[in-house]
C-alpha cells in the first residue's frame, strides 16, 4: 500500500468483531478529478465476470467488500461516469483499490 | 398477468408522484438511504424491523401487518409501487410479502433506486406523512411460500433454484461480499439445485431483462416448466427477485420463495449438502 502526496493512509471502517486477519477486505475511494464521489454504484465481479456484490459509496466516496483471495473485477457506475478495474487479492488482509471515474 | 401489470418504469413513477391512490414505498436494507433522499412522497419500510417479528424468527403476523400498513397510511385499494436499493432485492422481497398477505395492487419500480439515481432524477428529504387507514390483510397465501420440509422433499423432484453468486453456491463464500463472512452455518448448496444467480435476470442498471431473455435464461439453466419451483438465496431477498421474474414476469404457475433460505438450511442438522470447494 502506498500513500499519495504525503496524505495519511486511509483504512476502512470495519464492524466490531471482525477478524481482519481472516477476512479479505477490498476497499477504497471512488473519485473524479480530486473529489471523492458519493453515491456511486460499485460492483464486485468474480473471475468469471459474475456479479458477487454491490455497494454504494459513502459520503466520503468509500466502498468496502469482504471477499476471498482470488482475481476480481470492480465495476463502477455513476450518472457522471464509470470505471472498471481488475484486481488480485493474494491472501487475506486489506487490499486498497483507488478508482477514478472517467 | 403481463409485465405492465407488475412493473412500472421510472418515467411512469415520475408522472404519477401525485396521483391519488398511488403510494410509493421505499424498502431498504440500509434505511439511512431513505433519510438521505427518497422519491418525493414515498414512505419507508424497514425490511427487518417492520416486516420481521422482533421475537420469533418469522414474519410479522396478519394483525401486525395490518397495523403497520394502517400506520403508514396505505389503504386496501391503493396501488403500492415498491422500490429500493440493492437492485430492488428488498423491494422484491416486500412485493412478495405484500402478495403473501393478499395485497393485489402492488408493482415494482423497474431498476429501483439505482436506475432512478443513474438517470439523475430528483430525490427529496421532505418528511412524508399520510393519513392513517384501517388496513385489512388476508391470511398468508402459502402457495408462494416454501418451508424447510418442503424444500428437503423437493430434492431431486422439483426445481430448486439457488440464486446466490457462484462463490456462495460452491461454498467459497457464506454471504454476499459486501457483508462479513463469519457465520456459524455450513457453506454449500442444496443437492440438485440449479445455480442461476439473480443478477443474470437483471441489467447492470438494475432493470429486469426482457421476457424473452429471461425465458431463455431459465430454459438453458435446465428449469423444467412442468414442475414446481422453489427459489432460495441466503435470507430470501434475492430469491424474491427471482420469484418475481419466474412467477410475475414469466407467469410460471407454481413458484415458491423459501424465505428461510441458506441461513436456515445451512444450519439444519442432518440435511444433505453439496459443497464444491
Amino acid at each position: 500500500m502506498t500513500s499519495m502526496c504525503g496524505a495519511p493512509e486511509q483504512t476502512p471502517t470495519i464492524p466490531a468483531g471482525i477478524d481482519i486477519e481472516k477476512e479479505t477486505v477490498i476497499y477504497g475511494v471512488v473519485s473524479q478529478g480530486d473529489a471523492p464521489v458519493p453515491g456511486a454504484y460499485v460492483r464486485l465481479l468474480d473471475q468469471g465476470g459474475e456479479f458477487t456484490a454491490e455497494v454504494v459509496t459513502s459520503a466520503t466516496g468509500d466502498f468496502r467488500f469482504f471477499a476471498a483471495p482470488g482475481t476480481w473485477t470492480l465495476s463502477v457506475l455513476h450518472k457522471d461516469g464509470k470505471v472498471r478495474q481488475e484486481i488480485t487479492a493474494e491472501k487475506p488482509g486489506l487490499l486498497r483499490v483507488p478508482l477514478k471515474l472517467t | 398477468m403481463s409485465r405492465a401489470d407488475v412493473l412500472v418504469s421510472a418515467d411512469w413513477a415520475e408522472e404519477n408522484l401525485n396521483t391519488p391512490g398511488v403510494v410509493l414505498v421505499e424498502v431498504d436494507e440500509d434505511t439511512s438511504a431513505y433519510d438521505g433522499g427518497h422519491i418525493a412522497g414515498a414512505v419507508k419500510l424497514d425490511w427487518k424491523t417492520d416486516l420481521q417479528d422482533q421475537v420469533r424468527r418469522d414474519f410479522v403476523n396478519k394483525e401486525q401487518f395490518e397495523a403497520l400498513l394502517s400506520q403508514k397510511g396505505i389503504g386496501n385499494d391503493d396501488t403500492v409501487v415498491l422500490y429500493g436499493g440493492n437492485n430492488n432485492w428488498f423491494a422484491a422481497y416486500a412485493y412478495w410479502y405484500f402478495k403473501l398477505y393478499g395485497h393485489d395492487k402492488v408493482k415494482l419500480l423497474d431498476g429501483g433506486r439505482k436506475k432512478w439515481e443513474l438517470d439523475g432524477r430528483e430525490l427529496s428529504k421532505d418528511t412524508v406523512t399520510r393519513d392513517k387507514t384501517s388496513y385489512t390483510a388476508k391470511d398468508q397465501d402459502v402457495s408462494i411460500r416454501a418451508f424447510r420440509d418442503e424444500v428437503v422433499a423437493a430434492i431431486g423432484k422439483q426445481n430448486l433454484v439457488d440464486v446466490r453468486s457462484p462463490d456462495e453456491f460452491s461454498g467459497k463464500l457464506l454471504a454476499p461480499a459486501h457483508l462479513p463472512q463469519e457465520q456459524s452455518q455450513r457453506g454449500g448448496h442444496i443437492p440438485t439445485a440449479l445455480n442461476v444467480p439473480w443478477s443474470k435476470a437483471a441489467n447492470e442498471d438494475g432493470t429486469f431483462k426482457s421476457d424473452e431473455a429471461l425465458a431463455k435464461l431459465y430454459a438453458e439453466a435446465g428449469l423444467d416448466g412442468e414442475k414446481e419451483t422453489i427459489a432460495y438465496s441466503r435470507i430470501g431477498e434475492r430469491s424474491s427477485h427471482t420469484w418475481f421474474a419466474l412467477h410475475e414476469l414469466l407467469g410460471y404457475p407454481k413458484v415458491k420463495n423459501y424465505d428461510g433460505s441458506w441461513t436456515e438450511y445451512g444450519s439444519l442438522v442432518g440435511v444433505p449438502i453439496e459443497k464444491d470447494v
